[in-house]
């Protein structure tokens, strides 16, 4: 009799485990299928409505955040299933850093454990053979967390499977700033090597040549590599949590042409369902998007 | 003694004339309100219907048009028509905008992208321009609307160039109402032509590479002839979710409102919702819930 409520756990264990089981072959069934289409190679969240949850079932500060981070797993697992390569999520934008002390000092706290967990064996930077990146001005982060990210970016390099680009301290005005600076620093560098060559070669006519010169010494694709997402294609759909449908200085070059979704279910709530139903969207219009790439 | 009491009556009549003077002139201090005070918003023009707020109406509203073909197709009409009935559109939804009390308004008019189209139908949309900023200079003037026009401008027929020039000769001392078309314009090519006014400057020495930062190169994009760069509300018609490199860097914080509707039916009751669905947003701009 003692041994009842044990025998009847570890039946219900088993049962869990293959209602698991039977989920996920399921799963990949569906993902077989829709495979038959086209598959977006790059997705980017923002995980918007975790101190939401927290607040709507009444838990903690913080365990809104712990929550997301549950779902981002899930999400990430099924973007890679489905042959996603590329997946960017804005984990903490630049404005986050004007919250309260105590929030920002948590969020680092979770992060740092989160980073940390990455390079666990079991964790699914392994599994799927994940590289990872950290995108955004990693000088504004306490010296710890930096010193993580720096660390998985070291030990994922050699990955190449699926890459992962956390977007942590960033905004996107920053990162276009950024990109400009260095164009500019570049300019001036290859301006000077070109002066010294002029100095050389006093023969050729270059004078009528160096407003032209001037005008075609930055080009998009110079702003373009010297971004810090160049490492990665742009992407194919942006979708954002919690219903609200703005970009919040997030990716705002590298969406010109990116398909927006913006179910209204809080990030901790997103599923599968919300999955299908931006790559099916993307399908859609795919063959249009197509059209209008061929135009350009 | 008559004319002594007339006397008197008269004197006391003209002390206290002073004081009775603001009752009789109160009726007529709102209609001179209107003619004195030409700095600020002028009150009454269009009161905001109920739910709307006058105090959280966006100060710049940007609008993407897309579905005129599709409208005209669906209609029977020639693409022409649907282009002519957008260009309509335009008029009456930057009129009432100004009416409820908004600064500007910017149009996604013709993309850069949009060169790639059918030579014809760029011929056609480059002539409606033409024809349609011509006929509506008295218009702008009457209305006392600001008309700016950004792109890139480079393969713009003069004519249409001329007429740019005239339109906004024309209307540049107003100030409370601008109405922006981007023509030719792509949001990536508006950062990099703000790139190179920044190299430039900084080479001549106008500027050190360390001062360069977003308050800075925000001066250097297209929409820096307005005093408001970065809409608060955009607007997509006819379902499509896509920003199609409109502004870019200008869209940081912008609330997006995307309608089905094709652009040639997004009527005052369609705008009327985009602005009500606007006024209740919580705008965080990444701080606290």
């Amino acid at each position: 009799m003692a041994e009842l409520p044990g025998q009847i756990r570890r039946m219900s264990g088993g049962i869990s485990q293959l209602l698991e089981q039977i989920y996920g072959f399921s799963r990949r069934c569906l993902f077989r299928v829709i495979s038959m289409g086209p598959i977006p190679s790059h997705l980017a969240f923002i995980m918007d409505g975790n101190r939401r949850y927290a607040k709507k079932h009444g838990l903690e500060d913080g365990s809104g955040h712990k929550a997301g981070f549950s779902a981002l797993m899930s999400m990430l697992q099924y973007c890679y299933e489905l042959g996603i390569k590329y997946v960017t999520i804005y984990a903490f934008s630049i404005d986050n850093f004007r919250r309260q002390p105590e929030e920002v000092q948590s969020l680092m706290d979770l992060m740092l454990e989160k980073i940390k967990s990455l390079l666990e064996k079991e964790s699914i930077v392994h599994q799927y053979g994940i590289r990872v990146y950290f995108i955004g001005n990693l000088a504004l982060l306490n010296d710890q967390v930096r010193a993580a990210a720096e660390k998985v970016m070291k030990i994922t390099a050699k990955n190449s499977r699926v890459v992962l680009l956390i977007c942590i301290a960033y905004n996107s005005t920053n990162e276009i700033v950024q990109a400009v600076k260095k164009s500019c620093i570049n300019t001036s560098d290859n301006m000077e090597a070109y002066g010294n060559d002029k100095h050389e070669d006093r023969d050729s006519d270059i004078e009528g040549t160096d407003m032209e010169n001037q005008e075609k010494r930055i080009q998009l694709v110079d702003i373009e590599e010297n971004m810090q997402m160049s490492v990665a294609p742009n992407p194919d759909i942006l979708i954002r949590s919690s219903g609200e449908t703005r970009l919040s200085n997030f990716l705002l070059w590298q969406t010109g042409n990116t398909q927006l979704f913006s179910p209204a279910s809080l990030w901790p709530e997103i599923g599968l369902r919300h999955l299908l139903w931006a790559v099916l969207n993307f399908q859609r219009n795919q063959s249009y998007l197509e059209k209008r790439k061929k135009q350009l | 003694m008559l004319s002594l009491l007339c006397f008197l009556l008269s004197l006391l009549f003209l002390l206290l004339l002073p004081c009775l003077r603001p009752c009789f002139s109160a009726k007529g201090s709102l209609k001179d309100k209107k003619k004195i005070d030409k700095g600020t918003y002028v009150v009454g023009e269009e009161e905001p219907p109920k739910g709307l707020r006058r105090e959280l109406m966006p100060r710049h509203v940007a609008v993407i048009m897309d579905g005129n073909r599709r409208w005209a197709k669906q209609a029977g009409l020639l693409t022409s028509q649907g282009y002519e009935a957008g260009a309509k559109r335009l008029i009456e939804f930057a009129e009432l905008c100004f009416k409820l009390g908004i600064n500007t308004v910017s149009a996604f008019a013709f993309s850069t992208e949009n060169w790639g189209r059918h030579k014809i139908e760029v011929k056609c949309l480059m002539y409606l321009f033409q024809r349609y900023l011509k006929s509506k200079i008295q218009f702008f003037q009457s209305k006392e609307i600001r008309v700016s026009v950004i792109g890139n401008l480079a393969k713009i027929p003069e004519s249409l160039l001329g007429i740019i020039t005239e339109i906004e000769d024309a209307t540049k001392s107003y100030k409370k109402k601008h109405l922006i078309l981007a023509i030719d314009y792509s949001g990536r090519f508006d950062i990099l032509r703000a790139c190179k006014s920044i190299v430039k400057k900084s080479e001549h020495g106008l500027i050190r590479e360390k001062d360069v930062d977003e308050t800075l190169f925000e001066r250097e994009l297209q929409t820096k002839c307005t005093e408001f760069p970065s809409p608060d509300l955009l607007i997509r018609t006819s379902g499509e979710q896509r920003i199609s490199n409109f502004f870019l860097w200008q869209l940081a914080y912008t609330e997006l409102f995307f309608s089905p509707v094709l652009w040639p039916d997004f009527d005052k009751d369609k705008l009327l919702d985009a602005l009500a669905s606007y006024q209740h947003r919580e705008r965080r701009f990444g701080c606290q819930v």
